[in-house]
């Protein structure tokens, strides 16, 4: 059975939206990046085929390294970034052409070190963008260093000896940002991901999906995970739903990760009450016109 | 507010830029607070949407860099305002929106640095940051005013060069233009005519569409995002698709062709004003200049200084020596021709005298140009306090080169 995310989409359909004379992709043998570029593609090919979204009007902004990369093969509007960036440039984006649909690719060095400040400024202001983090939990494209995604005690080249500083929960900092819609998914459960990217799509305001994902070839071989299936069994092993957080005892939770949509509330979306500014502004200049 | 003004009006130099960049058609601005450029970000916050534009306070520098080339890309003319250490926050940006050739106007407000330096006095220590500040080669268009009203225009004229070549701007101005007030009539946008950026002649969708090609003018029509074009901007060297390539050929042509676009409007971009001490001025020399005098200084100035400098000239030739200022308009590209010309006036009779709020940007270049044809000197300080027009005369009269 085709999973959920794949239900009632033309192939043809999700073809025109990769650039696939860019193929092939830059990413490694085993690498996560392609699942969830493709539970991307199937959320966003889903609303388009449902006239929900004009491909005309969606715009790919990315940062810089492995993920960032995504944004080259998808067949739209795009605008590979410096890095850290890509989220203070697609707020310019949105808040310019608020008809927009504008989606972040970034990567967890991208997104939670470098662009860190951008990241939480944007799910404080609510401002309308998708923001998905393809989190492996490593600087691939440098070769194996250390991110803020990286766990405690997994090595990295610029921690041969084990990492001694604690991860980020991103989901836990967008919410604690603002930000009003929040999932994190796995590339594991792919169908589920893209369900959680649809939800996003769909939201109005502030959405942030985390997609868990591995690097075999610079995170996976230097903690015990050489291959890609090893890092997918890893993610299957470890990942607790959300439904069954409440019920779990503590020590059931140690060392794993949550999955799930976190938050998904209506507040109101940044470009829109700027469109109120632009109203108010218009009256007072009118009103002292006469 | 009007467009243009028939009376004059008491204006302070970051309301005129303030108000040039909506008569330019700006409808975009991020910015980040800091002295002494905030006054433009916080018209413009008023100002942009009374006029259905858009304002945006982003977190930091680097941000409000980013949202103006964002905003950009989605074809509406953008432009941040800053100051010395916001400067440099945002070069990494300023090379991308030169790479990936996104229209866009910076105005960096120069104040007394390094680092946090005087936030309060002025200075014009970044003259070699804006040509030089992000990495790697790349074209620069840096211009300067002296005066409330020229901050007007140039601010106009920073974005029509902006917009007609796909390239940042900088306008360059310091603290004591930024925040001093004068009289002023301002010209209409009629007068000093807008430039709209090039957009492609082929409709979506067309398969003959290439993002980077350009044509004779080394400047590709640039497409909105959202215009269903769909295609690509990166940051990395990249061929005529938009997408990345690797060394050689192509990715030298790549920056070659940046530079060239600029540099076939060297003639036009390259601004100055000849200023005698009577009031003359115009963008050649005075006829006949200097006469027979036996020892005459052009004296090279730009900014705020360049208004000591027109004072400093008049008080030198009360004293019996034949000076004349020089003022540059545009910095980057440098004006060479004019320095040439500089040196040919006063070639075996005197000295080109540069004098600038920092210890020697455009002096080098001027000597530069000059060649060796006659000697070049710097003066100024960068104590925060202007060059008086005393100091300056004072130089003028120690110069030697009696013919």
């Amino acid at each position: 059975m085709a999973p959920a995310g794949m239900a009632g989409i033309d192939e043809g359909l999700l073809y025109s939206m990769l650039r696939v004379d860019r193929f092939p992709h830059i990413w490694c043998p085993g690498c996560g990046h392609g699942i969830v570029l493709s539970a991307l593609v199937r959320a966003l090919g889903g609303k388009i085929a449902a006239g929900a979204v004009d491909p005309a009007k969606v715009v790919i902004v990315s940062g810089i390294g492995c993920a960032a990369r995504a944004a080259g093969y998808l067949n739209f509007d795009g605008v590979h970034t410096t890095h850290g960036r890509a989220i203070a440039f697609a707020t310019g984006i949105k808040l310019a052409r608020p008809e927009l649909k504008v989606i972040v690719i970034s990567g967890d060095g991208d997104l939670a070190a470098i662009g860190g400040n951008h990241f939480i400024h944007a799910a404080r202001r609510n401002i309308g963008l998708t923001v998905v983090c393809f989190n492996n939990s490593i600087y691939g494209m440098t070769s194996g260093q250390y991110s803020p995604m990286t766990p405690k005690e997994a090595k990295a080249t610029t921690a041969p000896y084990g990492h001694i500083e604690r991860p980020f929960d991103l989901c836990e900092l967008a919410l604690a940002c603002g930000a009003t819609y929040v999932a994190r998914g796995a590339a594991y459960f792919a169908a589920k991901l893209t369900d959680y990217i649809a939800g996003g799509l769909d939201h109005e305001g502030f959405a942030f999906i985390e997609a868990v994902c591995g690097c075999p070839t610079y995170y996976g071989r230097r903690n015990g995970m050489s291959r890609g299936v090893d890092m997918l069994r890893w993610q299957k092993e470890h990942a607790v739903s959300l439904s069954r957080v409440d019920r779990a005892a503590p020590e059931e939770l140690a060392g794993k990760f949550v999955v799930g949509v976190f938050r998904d509330v209506n507040e109101p979306e940044y470009t829109r009450e700027y469109e109120r500014i632009i109203r108010l502004a218009r009256q007072q200049a009118a009103g002292e016109g006469k | 507010m009007p467009a243009g003004t028939e009376r004059p009006i008491l204006l302070q130099g970051n309301e005129a830029c303030a108000r040039g960049a909506i008569e330019a058609g700006v409808r975009f601005f991020a910015g980040y607070p800091i002295t002494p450029s905030s006054e433009i970000a916080e018209i413009l916050a008023e100002a942009l949407p009374a006029v259905g534009g858009k304002f945006i306070q982003m977190e930091d520098e680097i941000a409000s860099m980013a949202a103006v080339i964002g905003a950009s890309l989605t074809g509406v003319k953008a432009m941040t305002a800053t100051s010395g250490p916001g400067f440099s926050l945002k070069q990494e940006n300023i090379g991308y929106a030169a790479m990936a050739e996104v229209p866009c106007l910076i105005v960096d407000v120069q104040r007394t640095g390094p680092s946090t330096g005087l936030p309060t006095s002025p200075a014009q220590g970044d003259v070699m940051q804006a040509r030089w500040g992000t990495h790697g080669d790349h074209p620069v268009i840096v211009m300067t005013p002296s005066s409330v009203r020229e901050v007007f225009t140039l601010t106009v004229e920073s974005v029509n060069w902006s917009e007609r070549l796909r390239t940042p701007v900088i306008l360059l101005m310091d603290e004591v233009v930024a925040h001093m007030r004068e009289n002023v009539v301002l010209p209409s946008v009629t007068e000093l005519g807008l430039w709209e950026r090039k957009r492609p002649s082929v409709p979506p969708g067309d398969p003959g569409f290439l993002p980077y090609a350009a044509g004779p003018d080394d400047v590709p029509p640039m497409a909105d995002f959202g215009g269903g074009y769909r295609y690509h901007v990166t940051g990395l060297h990249h061929d005529v698709r938009g997408y990345p390539i690797h060394e050689g050929a192509e990715a030298g042509e790549l920056v070659l062709r940046l530079v060239r676009k600029i540099e076939r409007h060297a003639a036009e971009l390259q601004r100055v004003e000849w200023v005698r001490g009577t009031g003359e001025r115009g963008p050649r020399p005075p006829a006949g200049w200097p006469g027979n005098a036996s020892r005459a200084t052009v004296v090279v100035s730009y900014g705020s200084t360049a208004r000591s400098a027109e004072a400093a000239c008049e008080l030198a030739r009360r004293s019996g020596r034949e000076a004349i200022l020089l003022r540059l308009v545009t910095l980057w590209p440098f004006p060479d021709a004019a320095l040439q010309e500089a040196a040919r006036l006063v070639a075996d009779r005197g000295e080109i005298l540069v004098v600038e709020m920092n210890l020697g940007q455009v002096s080098r270049e001027a000597a530069r140009a000059a060649a060796g044809r006659v000697p070049v000197r710097h003066f100024g300080h960068v104590n925060g306090e202007l060059v008086t027009p005393a100091e300056i005369a004072a130089e003028i009269m120690r110069a030697g080169g009696e013919r």
